[in-house]
């Protein structure tokens, strides 16, 4: 399998965005925020659409598109982020202008569904170095808020006491999770960013505690899954987007049923039961 | 030496004026009880202390200074606390979160830092919550985790904000008989917001009482009064004492046991 350049090129990108969706994610599962990040997709779908239309690579109108609508989400206090119907409504809308630029711009259609389910068979050396500097200013920057965030998503109350300024968090958090959504969509598509940066850090948090394990292993989780579902489809021909959903859907339903056995047995605590 | 003034405070929320020209002083190693109606200003009071709510007329000092967010002096339990039940993160993390939690970078659990949580949650008895997942714990657990995590690195000035809400009766008695012990051996300077006076009254040297914007400091036999209580209710109060408890009535009922009642936490029927 590995024979094949464009293999080679798509494990080289897919393991790249795994690892980035990974741990964006898991921060968004924390937060509650995960429909936010799903709505941003579907923004990235109009920004590839209209990128489409004005002559630019896909790539170009998701980051711009989805990093404005983060900003924006996020400057929205934290509250309004969260909220399920404003998201929603403006989730629709955005894909509502996706089919207008695609309605005008028919010659992009056949691009159209490769921004909605990826293609990642399709990479060249080019978008992989893109996804590099995309991935690596993600990482970057969640490196430099991870403290405060991991405090402002814990205790809002507290860590507004304490100094921590919230809504720019709120913000600069949204700007990472956009940038995740454009990489990510590059693998498995706008519709299925899930697939890598939700599936696997809700798994990784049902079967870790522990922060730094939780986070390796939302990171590692994430990587199995993209790579597994590269070979699976290798093998099988079919849609790689669909084995990556595949796997994570078993991933996360598993560690659903799992925690039973793995959680720390209650028997250490002094605590009457409840 | 005080440890806060406030001089002539006016605190408004938006258009509603919570607590107008209000002047008291707190001194050194006090542990005042903050008291009143539901909607009182006992929140806001504390927002204001911390520096995250500027008064709108007056002057307020904190170790004789103007209020400053992030003063590591102080240490905080917010009323309000959104912790997500369904998160599966073990207690020393969460704990260690809001330590530095506003510096930037990544964070680190050093040492050091382990065992002042481990030490910490081993004064309020609570130990072993260092390795579960606040998933796994109780309401009144996820409390003791919190109060543990407000005594940490030995604040002078500790705010605590209705930290009895949702602990039944017997943890309650062992919240306070912590907060206390742990306090009158540092020295902390402690306001102890509550709805019920008696559990406090072996504990409190002061009463803090906020009602109808007026706010009145002072001993429980000085504010604890049918003519103080009843211009802080705003409505005709009486006062009865029996047993060493004080029942604050009004028209036949207890104030405080009504008001206990609506304010249920949010987990409190787990």
């Amino acid at each position: 399998m590995f024979a094949y350049e464009f293999m080679n090129n798509a494990f080289a990108a897919a393991g790249i965005v795994a690892v980035v969706a990974g741990l964006v994610g898991y921060f968004l599962v924390m937060r509650g925020q995960t429909f936010a990040g799903h709505a941003l997709s579907h923004i990235g779908f109009a920004g590839a659409t209209g990128a489409g239309l004005l002559g630019l690579a896909p790539l170009w109108g998701l980051i711009g598109f989805t990093l404005t609508a983060g900003l924006f989400m996020g400057a929205m206090s934290e509250r309004i982020s969260n909220r399920d119907v404003a998201v929603g409504v403006v989730l629709a809308l955005a894909l509502g202008f996706g089919l207008l630029f695609l309605h005008y711009y028919t010659a992009f259609a056949s691009q159209a569904t490769a921004v909605l389910f990826g293609n990642v068979l399709a990479v060249d050396a080019q978008t992989i170095l893109t996804l590099t500097v995309l991935g690596a200013v993600t990482l970057a920057g969640l490196g430099a808020i991870m403290r405060p965030l991991i405090f402002a998503s814990l205790q809002p109350e507290l860590a507004e006491a304490k100094g921590v300024p919230l809504r720019g968090l709120s913000i600069a958090f949204l700007a990472l999770v956009a940038l995740a959504v454009s990489a990510c969509a590059q693998i498995v598509g706008v519709l299925m960013v899930f697939t890598l940066m939700v599936g696997p850090p809700a798994a990784a948090q049902r079967l870790s505690a522990r922060l730094w394990s939780g986070l390796a292993l939302a990171a590692g989780l994430s990587l199995a899954q993209a790579w597994l579902g590269l070979a699976m489809a290798f093998y099988t021909d079919w849609p790689v987007s669909f084995c990556i959903a595949l796997l994570s859907g078993v991933g996360y339903f598993a560690a659903l049923a799992l925690p039973a056995t793995v959680r720390a047995s209650p028997a250490s605590s002094p605590s009457p039961p409840r | 030496m005080n440890i806060l003034e406030l001089a002539g405070v006016t605190l408004r929320l938006g258009e509603r004026t919570i607590l107008a020209d209000v002047d008291l002083a707190v001194r050194a190693g006090e542990f005042i009880g903050v008291l009143g109606p539901n909607g009182a200003g006992k929140t806001t009071f504390m927002r204001a202390v911390l520096g995250l709510l500027p008064p709108a007329h007056g002057h307020i000092r904190v170790f004789g200074r103007p209020p400053r967010r992030g003063n590591p002096a102080i240490g905080y339990m917010p009323q309000v606390r959104t912790v997500l039940p369904e998160l599966k993160i073990r207690g020393r993390d969460f704990i260690a979160s809001s330590l530095d939690g506003a510096r930037w970078g990544l964070p680190s659990l050093g040492r050091a830092k382990r065992q002042a949580i481990d030490a910490t949650l081993e004064l309020v008895g609570a130990r072993a919550l260092a390795e579960r997942a606040l998933s796994d714990m109780s309401g009144g657990e996820r409390q003791r985790l919190l109060l543990a995590q407000a005594l940490i690195g030995e604040p002078k000035l500790l705010l605590l904000d209705e930290p009895l809400i949702g602990l039944d009766a017997r943890h309650q008695e062992i919240a306070i008989d912590v907060v206390r012990t742990v306090c009158r051996e540092r020295g902390t300077t402690v306001l102890f917001s509550a709805h019920e006076l008696n559990q406090l009254l072996g504990t409190l040297d002061r009463v803090l009482y906020l009602g109808s914007g007026k706010a009145v400091l002072g001993s429980v036999d000085e504010v604890i009064t049918a003519p103080v209580l009843s211009r802080l209710y705003g409505t005709e109060i009486q006062v009865i004492r029996a047993d060493g408890n004080y029942f604050v009535m009004s028209r036949g009922r207890t104030v405080e046991h009504g008001e206990h009642l609506h304010h249920s936490p949010h987990d409190h029927h787990r």
